[in-house]
């Protein structure tokens, strides 16, 4: 049955290619999958077999086009990608004359990002990844704004250069459990240290760039900026949680010793994301750079949650921390990169200082985009909130800090990191105060609010961080 | 299941009022009312309440056992704390019905009201250190919420803005500090950390007599973090500076939130620690560094509060004054006295600051005290209730204020420089009072608005009456089993030295003041210095966010442009990009091309998987 939905998509690509309604085929697909998804959610156990699927395809190496729920983490992902893809391609308007292009490439994404989350080979793993990619690059290089070429071309040359990375790592990696099955590279033996610790930088730098870590993180803020909202929502939302998914789903469980070698790098590089990243968010003119920055500075916490695990591998805390935090970021940069695309439809700009006093002619654009900013920056009773205090916690839990002993890299960086807060808070609050507050202006004045259809998606994904935020449990439940 | 109800009835009301009846200001305003009446009704069935058991509710749930639950914690404390949150957000509710009914935008307020209820009450009920956090996080959300509640005009969405981040800079220690206790203790839940502290002595028996600072280095160090929370919420110096601008907000949320309730949370929070690790702050290092912060941030908020014009101003620093009282008092191991003044502040501040809002209504918002005078007159039930209120702040003997300012002065007998500190507070108390009395309400009208002035409608006075009378009586010993907590002897009269003492301060504060401002039409003293709040401010937003954070952010931007992006990797990807060039020349350049590469790519990867086998 994952077949299906990844397939879904892909078979709504083709007949939008065969002349079908472009918006509608897309919004179906995705609804359809949407609800495949939740019926996941609460059958992957029990339906294993009737979810599974596999192939051979080829002999050597050993190849199999397979699919299945390799444990709960998985089964977020794919929540996390039929959620944002449904409300990617609600939100989404193409420009006339665009449609095929705007909506193939959009259900493209979001059959490469649900593959490789349900992917249990790692040739698949990877390619679906790569599948996801091409049309990215398409919808920035075609339909994006500003100097898309350029901003194209960059993001080509980054991910490439990562991707490449990545399959020497994965590679290796195979190599050294002598096997491309997923579910069986945990039975395999042991890898040596050191073969781990060279995978283990392959996987970081790799899956690192995919993620926008500090250094490699230039490419993002560009890319949303001049990405076509729906595009921005899939890569920001989903897309991205690839490298950390892989991370977590390969370079804890089995190269947990090469990790916690690169323990002390991999936390200076976090920290990079949250508090130098954060300090450029803070200086961010324009509403779409602030939120692109903001979502490379977010990534830095689900690291931190990486680093308590490389610290002690068996974390009761760390994992749960980590997937609840990649869904509630998810859903909420999706939200905001959608809500952002409607500011610049009612007034025409993102520039922070000519808008203002937009609550006044749009409450419901103000109201949505207060909930989902508050959530972003971390505010109780809102998803993020429990996926920040939980990877909080996993770094001061006793499996991992003994204060006796004193304060360790993860401590450290833990509480380096809690500075993160502030700093969100300041540049979200920031900028809600000049496109929303004080008095109304040109652009404002007369704007529109959000249509009811284009609050659907909105609402949605409020809904979902309200519940999962105050439930935290349906989620953890999977995780258990 | 009483307890779930009174945490969880506000929220509702909020959820209501926002989903429902945003058009609908008249029901939404009722909801809100019935509620907080409801609220208080349960408040009282609770007072008194001694270690009953509140069934949990499952949050958090992970492998082994692990997770967290929403549990509540019921005990005199939190009990007789409900009935002041209640009481107070109860009166202010009726307050506000008079006082906004002309408001565009009720819904809105009486939706922030519950919400800030609905987080109030979680602070109070709070079973656990996380479920603290949460409610004080949203505590300080509907708090920016009410204050930017005019978010059209720049300096309320300002201040805002300001209260919300300031209050996270508190809370950035906060966190520290409450994750450190998890670490020392084991545990987050308050019934828990007496135990979880002595097991965590015993089983570093060895390592702490080996290094006998250590333990209360640890513990000391944990429980400055925690404060760091209470300095943020209570506004305490050097973070004091959001509370006055906070003052942006409609008037009976400065009653509510910016005076009684909200920003005693802070004090609140210390105590409840307290209790929990049974254990005196002026046991560690961190109570002197408690106490001292709590003593300058009254001193310098009482230097600044005699020199202000706005009347809300005035009181906003009085308000920081008293807090420093409370977390003096609190540093200094005199937790039950500072819960103690806390109580009767509480009642008295709030009558004060709807007071202000009534005069702000009759005199047509307009705030600056040299443009009112002679308003006893005009107004006769708010002035007097407004003085029956300033009598309980500048403690006149028998009112409350003077019971839980001496059992202050009490808790800081041994500390000879904070409790002449505290004397001197005392002095500059009645001082500014007595200005703000005489100006605003005595004397001669100065100008139309106050001259038009007339008493307002009973749904505001009546309030002001209930106050009023509360102020005076709520500290006497048969009322103050109300109060959260009571210091030994408290509301008893001993006419001894310590009496002496805060009655010569009284006098010493009323007296000059009476002649300085006695039939003035503009402030005979004029110092900039206090004025201007000692100038902080002004160097907070110059130097610390101008020039600090912004400066660094503009820096740490520029070099991630250039270098990072610039140099560092982006010698990589021109590296990249010189590959690029020779595929090229194959490609026509367009962005199909590179897909297509993209897809060869992956056909490659194939065979080079097979054949490298």
């Amino acid at each position: 049955m994952l077949l299906l939905i990844v397939l879904l998509p892909l078979l709504a690509f083709a007949a939008i290619l065969g002349g079908a309604k472009a918006r509608q085929t897309a919004v179906i697909a995705s609804g359809a999958n949407l609800a495949l998804g939740l019926l996941a959610a609460f059958t992957w156990k029990t339906w294993a077999n009737f979810w599974g699927f596999s192939v051979p395809v080829l002999s050597t190496p050993e190849i199999h086009l397979s699919l299945g729920f390799i444990d709960g983490m998985s089964v977020v992902m794919l929540l996390l990608s039929v959620i944002v893809a449904f409300a990617a391609l609600l939100t989404g308007h193409a420009p006339v004359g665009r449609e095929k292009l705007y909506y193939g490439s959009s259900l493209l994404i979001a059959a490469g990002a649900i593959g490789a989350f349900v992917a249990t080979d790692l040739f698949f793993f990877y390619a679906f990844h790569e599948l996801a990619l091409i049309p990215t690059f398409l919808m920035i290089g075609m339909l994006g704004r500003g100097e898309r070429k350029a901003v194209a071309w960059k993001i080509t040359i980054y991910l490439g250069f990562g991707s490449l990375v990545l399959l020497a790592g994965l590679v290796w990696l195979g190599a050294a459990v002598d096997t491309f099955d997923m579910t069986a590279m945990n039975d395999a033996a042991v890898i040596d240290p050191a073969t781990q610790k060279s995978i283990a930088a392959f996987l970081i730098v790799g899956f690192g760039i995919l993620v926008s870590l500090f250094p490699f993180h230039s490419w993002a803020a560009p890319a949303y900026a001049s990405a076509p909202a729906p595009t921005a929502m899939l890569h920001a939302g989903v897309l991205k949680k690839f490298g950390l998914y892989g991370l977590l789903r390969l370079g804890v469980p089995l190269v947990p010793e090469g990790l916690s070698a690169w323990l002390v790098p991999l936390c200076v590089l976090l920290l990079g994301n949250i508090l130098w990243v954060g300090f450029v968010t803070i200086s961010q003119k324009r509403l779409d750079g602030m939120l692109g920055n903001s979502s490379v500075m977010h990534m830095g916490y689900i690291f931190l949650a990486i680093a308590a695990l490389a610290a002690a591998p068996d974390h009761p805390w760390a994992l749960p921390a980590a997937v609840l935090l990649m869904f509630a970021h998810g859903v909420s940069i999706a939200m905001l990169f959608g809500l952002a695309d409607k500011i610049e439809r009612a007034t025409g700009t993102l520039d922070l200082d000519e808008l203002g006093g937009l609550a006044k002619s749009a409450p419901s654009l103000a109201f949505l985009f207060g909930l989902v900013g508050m959530a972003s920056i971390g505010l109780p009773g809102l998803a993020n909130f429990v996926g920040e205090v939980m990877v909080f916690i996993s770094a001061f839990h006793p499996g991992n800090y003994n204060p006796v002993a004193g304060l360790g890299p993860v401590q450290i960086t833990c509480i380096l990191a809690i500075w993160g807060v502030v700093i969100s808070a300041i540049y979200m609050l920031r900028a809600y105060r000049k496109v929303f507050q004080g008095p109304s202006g040109k652009l404002t004045e007369g704007a529109a609010d959000l249509s009811l259809g284009d609050r659907v998606p909105a609402i949605l994904l409020s809904v979902v961080l309200i519940v999962v935020g105050l439930c935290p449990n349906l989620l953890l439940s999977l995780l258990r | 299941m009483l307890a779930w109800i009174l945490l969880f009835l506000p929220l509702l009301a909020a959820a209501a009022n926002q989903l429902y009846l945003k058009r609908n200001a008249f029901i939404a305003s009722m909801v809100s009312t019935a509620s907080v009446v409801a609220s208080f009704g349960i408040a009282l069935v609770l007072l008194g309440q001694q270690g009953a058991t509140v069934a949990p509710l499952p949050w958090l749930s992970l492998d082994g056992g692990e997770g967290l639950q929403l549990t509540l914690e019921l005990d005199r404390l939190s009990t007789g704390m409900m009935v002041i949150v209640t009481g107070i957000g109860m009166l202010v509710h009726l307050f506000s019905l008079g006082y906004m009914a002309e408001d565009s935008a009720k819904a809105r307020y009486f939706t922030g009201l519950s919400f800030f209820m609905f987080s109030m009450t979680g602070i109070v009920l709070a079973g656990n250190f996380i479920m603290t956090f949460i409610f004080w996080e949203l505590v300080g959300f509907s708090s920016y919420l009410l204050i930017g509640h005019w978010y059209q005009k720049d300096s309320a969405a300002d201040a805002a803005k300001k209260a919300f981040i300031v209050n996270r800079i508190g809370d950035f220690g906060f966190m520290i500090g409450i994750l450190m206790l998890f670490g020392i203790t084991g545990t987050f839940v308050f019934d828990g950390m007496k135990e979880g502290l002595g097991n965590f002595q015993t089983a570093n028996a060895g390592f702490f007599t080996e290094n006998s600072a250590a333990f209360t280095v640890l513990l000391g160090t944990a429980l400055l973090c925690v404060f760091c929370g209470a300095v943020g919420k209570s506004a305490q110096f050097p973070l004091h500076v959001w509370l006055p601008d906070a003052m942006e907000g409609p008037t009976p949320v400065s009653a509510l939130i910016h005076a009684a309730t909200m920003v005693a949370a802070g004090i609140y929070m210390l105590f409840r620690v307290q209790l929990a690790l049974d254990l005196d702050f002026a046991a560690t290092f961190a109570g002197d560094v408690i106490a001292w912060i709590g003593g300058i941030t009254a001193l310098l908020a009482a230097l600044m509060a005699t020199q202000q014009n706005d009347i809300k101003r005035v009181l906003a620093y009085s308000t920081l004054s008293q807090l420093g009282y409370m977390v003096m008092a609190t540093g200094l191991g005199g937790g039950e006295a500072g819960m103690f003044h806390l109580y009767t502040h509480a009642w008295f501040k709030a009558l004060l600051f709807l007071g202000s809002g009534a005069v702000i209504y009759a005199c047509h918002h307009e705030q600056d005290i040299w443009k009112m005078g002679g308003l006893l007159r005009k107004m006769p039930i708010t002035g007097a209730t407004f003085i029956a209120g300033t009598a309980a702040l500048i403690a006149v003997p028998f009112t409350s204020g003077f019971f839980s300012k001496e059992a202050i002065l009490h808790a800081a007998h041994d500390h000879k420089a904070l409790f002449w500190l505290a004397v001197v507070v005392a002095v500059l108390t009645p001082f500014y009072m007595t200005r703000l009395v005489i100006v605003a309400f005595l004397g001669k009208t100065r100008t139309d608005d106050a001259g038009h002035a007339k008493e307002v409608p009973p749904v505001m006075w009546v309030p002001l009456a209930v106050l009023g009378v509360l102020a005076i009586i709520s500290g006497f010993t048969w009322v103050n089993g109300l109060a959260p907590a009571t210091p030994a002897h408290a509301g008893e009269f001993h006419p001894n030295a310590l009496f002496w003492i805060s009655l010569g301060a009284l006098v010493a504060g009323v007296v000059p003041a009476f002649l300085l401002y006695r039939d003035r039409d503009r402030d005979p003293l004029s110092i900039a210095l206090f004025r201007e709040r000692f100038y902080l401010d002004a160097i907070y937003d110059k130097v610390v966010v101008r020039g600090i954070q912004n400066g660094s952010a503009a820096i740490v931007h520029f070099f991630d442009e250039f270098v990072v992006n610039g140099l560092i990797v982006g010698g990589a990807s021109r590296l990249a990009e010189s590959f690029g060039l020779l595929f090229r020349r194959v490609q026509s350049g367009n962005l199909q091309g590179y897909a297509f590469t993209f897809g060869i790519g992956l056909i490659l990867v194939v065979y080079f998987t097979t054949f490298w086998k």
